[in-house]
């Protein structure tokens, strides 16, 4: 059994709403000094086999179909327990597609 | 002219919008989430609720319906397609439209009588409005926010594909008070308030919704 996570932000210059009501509500609960909160998805996935190569490309692949909107949204994908360089995708979904 | 209204699980207004067709003069043909066909309509509907609950990011999991390989193939062809609201978010997920969909930037849902201007009358939906129409229709969302990159803002803009842009107030944080945009090609329009909330006097704010259904009637697709 291996297992991967998916981390999706929402991309740095995209407004966060949910960061945004987060991070208005920790003053009021007595927490100061908070500057920036932004919410993202975690994903935990678990597949048959060893964590190698193919099924990390799998997982990409599975990331950018479904569980990131790549418009919107970087992702990263990392083999827990395994050292796996997270992919950056800064630099997708750029594309006009009309 | 028959008009496919698709229902995937959590449509709220497939029923409206079939009655908005039917008003308009054609025949309304309710499309399942899960067929496989479109059964021979000229037409279809994405219509606005929360399918799929809205897990994972509105219209994500809706754009892997069965029924959607066969609208985005028809599409693809040139078939008149309007997605409203949640349908918006359909088609956005679907690459069938640029850009996505963001939660309103006020964070609230918000339902009201929105001012429109129809900027472009050349899309099979809106052929029926002179230009820059300006319109009042419901609108009613908590993920609202019309987003793209500067590019393809430009583009839209360029190309003359921002079919309809708020008045007034911008209800939910959307770029350049988008409220509704086409494909390249015109055939496929989304848009965020509910023109078929918007076909009878006796509800709603009026009767201006009723061009997005005579429009196609008019143009006799499929006819």
């Amino acid at each position: 059994m291996a297992r991967y996570v998916v981390d999706v932000m929402p991309k740095r210059e995209i407004l966060d709403p949910q960061g945004k009501a987060v991070l208005g509500a920790l003053p009021r609960l007595g927490f100061d000094g908070v500057t920036d909160v932004r919410q993202g998805k975690r994903f935990e996935i678990e597949v048959d086999g060893e964590a190698d190569d193919v099924r990390l490309a799998e997982v990409r692949r599975m990331a950018e179909t479904l569980l990131a909107n790549p418009v919107i949204e970087d992702f990263t994908v990392s083999a827990q327990g395994a050292s796996v360089e997270p992919v950056d995708t800064t630099a997708r979904g750029s594309e006009a597609r009309g | 002219m028959k008009v496919g209204v698709v229902t995937f699980p959590g449509s709220l207004d497939d029923a409206d919008a079939a009655r908005a067709v039917r008003i308009a003069g054609a025949e309304a043909v309710a499309l399942w989430h899960g067929d496989a066909e479109l059964r021979g309509v000229d037409a279809v509907i994405l219509p606005g609720g929360f399918s799929y609950g809205d897990y994972l990011r509105c219209g994500a999991i809706s754009r892997f319906a069965p029924v959607m390989s066969e609208v985005v193939a028809a599409a693809q062809r040139g078939m008149p397609v309007l997605g409203i609201c949640n349908g918006f978010q359909i088609l956005c997920e679907s690459h069938l439209l640029p850009g996505a969909l963001m939660r309103n930037d006020h964070r609230t849902f918000i339902c009201r009588d929105q001012r429109l201007r129809i900027e472009n009358n050349r899309t099979p939906w809106t052929s029926s409005y002179v230009e820059n129409a300006e319109v009042t229709i419901v609108l009613k969302n908590g993920e609202g926010g019309f987003i793209a990159d500067e590019a393809t803002l430009e583009r839209l803009e360029g190309e003359g594909r921002v079919v309809a842009r708020y008045l007034g107030v911008n209800p939910n944080g959307s770029l350049h008070d988008i409220a509704g945009i086409s494909s390249e090609r015109g055939n496929v329009v989304g848009l965020m308030p509910h023109p078929e909330h918007a076909v009878e006097e006796l509800t709603g704010a009026g009767t201006d919704g009723l061009g997005f259904f005579t429009g196609l009637a008019a143009l006799g697709v499929g006819a």
